[in-house]
């Protein structure tokens, strides 16, 4: 169970300004659910994710996980980053196993415990490889299995599956929606893609920019498995999609200056002189 | 002035060669010297890598002492052998100090940085898993995530330290390579002075290709920071 109330986050920065990162932010994501996060580049919602892993410390607010106040990273907590963070001198069981050899476990049952989670993601091949031998979809499969084996309450996953191709992308949902539905771990996902929020969480924040802020909630209510073709999918992407209208604009205006719009007029000049033409 | 022994001949050479391996005299020389040199390298490596994790650590020293590594990084180790003639004496210890103190200040700014260079991540999620922030941390994630930098800086090391002994040993006495080509000098015989700049030269490239090198390409590849070579 996760818990945030009132949370802010402020960034020093050059000119002694400080860079508002997260406003007041407060929702809660119960034992078991998938929540998935969602805004646009720079929304903060990376930074969300560290303060409820213990990386960083929210300047006001509070931070709760199963029932206690964050104040440190733990093993109840494990994240899965986007750069997989393995260890390249360590093989891929060792860096499976390395969090047991932390809580004091025997070789044995260490080896027995990682194995099974490195099966688990279909890697059981591939246990005495060092990660620069692997692919980029089998490291975050390590990275999932090196968090498993600590069997955490809670798993945070910041873009996992970003740096990723497509087909390996969509590969990798399908796994991880079938170890949530047997696990029934609770999952806060962050992401920037709108179909994988959709296609992967039983609800959706989406979070506005400047400074970040939780905009609106979305409950996504589609059969498990999930299929990408379902209709009621597509509906709630494009919802949000509306949503998100307005954060890109302004994500867009602070990059590219104030003239920049997104809105286009319904017909564009070279069609409307062409009207008629072919007929 | 008779310029012939001046420039010895490469059969010459390779007679003085042949002579001081089959009499012992060259060997022992060369055994002399490895011997000096290893002691002085490991210990310019435990004293470096120590020094260099304190200057990692600790802001405060790093910024109050931390130029004082550079500067004497800046001065050739053989300007100490005069202190170490006068502290120690004329004898192998000296040598070995001041081999010792031509390798230690690369090692310790290698270090330094590499310990520095850690990506945060690391160290983020090896708390996440329970390291906690003392010993354990430093063993098994600071030290092998800063390996890469650890070697090269050794490689560097391991070249200053020649570049001392052999400085040192053409002072002090005692068996050598630096000596031998000392006594080479003061008989005039040229061949023999030859031959261990030649014995030097091979030992310096066998011990770095066949040693350091190796280290450091499989370490690169390890880490990621460079593609298998086939």
């Amino acid at each position: 169970m996760i818990r945030l109330e009132g949370v802010s986050k402020t960034f020093a920065q050059r000119g002694g300004v400080g860079y508002t990162a997260l406003e007041d932010i407060g929702f809660e994501i119960g034992k078991g659910e998938f929540v998935s996060i969602l805004g646009p580049s720079g929304c903060g919602k990376s930074t969300l994710l560290n303060l409820v892993a213990g990386l960083e410390r929210a300047d006001r607010g509070r931070v709760e996980a199963n029932g206690k106040a964050v104040a440190a990273p733990g093993p109840d907590r494990i994240v899965v980053f986007q750069d997989h963070a393995l260890y390249p001198w360590l093989t891929v069981l060792e860096n499976v196993a390395f969090g047991l050899k932390q809580k004091g476990i025997g070789k044995k049952e260490r080896r027995e415990r990682a194995m099974e989670q490195i099966r688990a993601v279909h890697l059981g091949k591939f246990a005495d490889r060092y990660p620069h031998e692997l692919s980029g979809g089998m490291k975050q499969r390590v990275a999932i299995a090196r968090a498993l084996v600590m069997d955490p309450e809670i798993l945070l996953m910041d873009e996992p599956f970003a740096a990723l191709d497509e087909q390996t992308r969509l590969l990798l949902h399908k796994e991880l929606e079938q170890i949530w539905l047997n696990t029934r771990k609770t999952i806060l996902f962050i992401t920037h893609n709108i179909r994988e929020a959709v296609t992967l969480s039983e609800r959706v924040l989406v979070m506005s920019t400047r400074p970040g802020r939780i905009k609106k909630e979305f409950r996504v209510q589609a059969a498990r498995p999930r299929e990408p073709g379902d209709s009621v999918l597509h509906h709630i992407e494009s919802q949000i999609m509306d949503t998100l209208a307005a954060e890109l604009e302004k994500v867009a205006k602070e990059e590219y200056g104030d003239d920049y719009t997104l809105e286009k007029s319904p017909l564009s000049p070279s069609a409307a002189h062409n009207l008629g033409d072919g007929i | 002035m008779h310029w012939g022994w001046r420039f010895p001949s490469a059969l010459q050479t390779m007679r003085t060669f042949y002579d001081g391996m089959a009499d012992g005299q060259l060997l022992k020389a060369t055994l002399g010297s490895l011997r000096r040199i290893l002691v002085a390298f490991g210990l310019s490596c435990a004293i470096g890598i120590m020094l260099g994790v304190l200057f990692a650590r600790s802001r405060l020293l790093d910024e109050t002492f931390g130029f004082v590594v550079v500067a004497l990084q800046t001065v050739p180790s053989i300007a100490w052998l005069p202190f170490a003639i006068i502290w120690f004496g004329l004898n192998d210890f000296a040598v070995v100090f001041i081999t010792t103190i031509g390798a230690t200040w690369t090692m310790t700014i290698a270090s330094r940085s590499g310990i520095k260079n850690i990506p945060p991540i690391y160290v983020k999620s090896a708390q996440m898993f329970g390291t906690g922030r003392g010993l354990r941390l430093f063993y098994q994630v600071m030290v092998p995530a800063a390996i890469p930098q650890l070697i090269t800086g050794m490689r560097m090391a391991w070249a200053f330290a020649w570049r001392a002994l052999v400085s040192g040993e053409l002072i002090a006495r005692g068996v050598g390579l630096g000596q031998l080509l000392e006594e080479g000098r003061s008989l005039g015989d040229t061949s023999l002075m030859l031959c261990i700049v030649l014995v030097i030269a091979i030992l310096g490239t066998i011990s770095d290709h066949l040693v350091f090198k190796r280290i450091e390409d499989r370490v690169l590849t390890l880490y990621g920071l460079q593609t298998a070579k086939a």
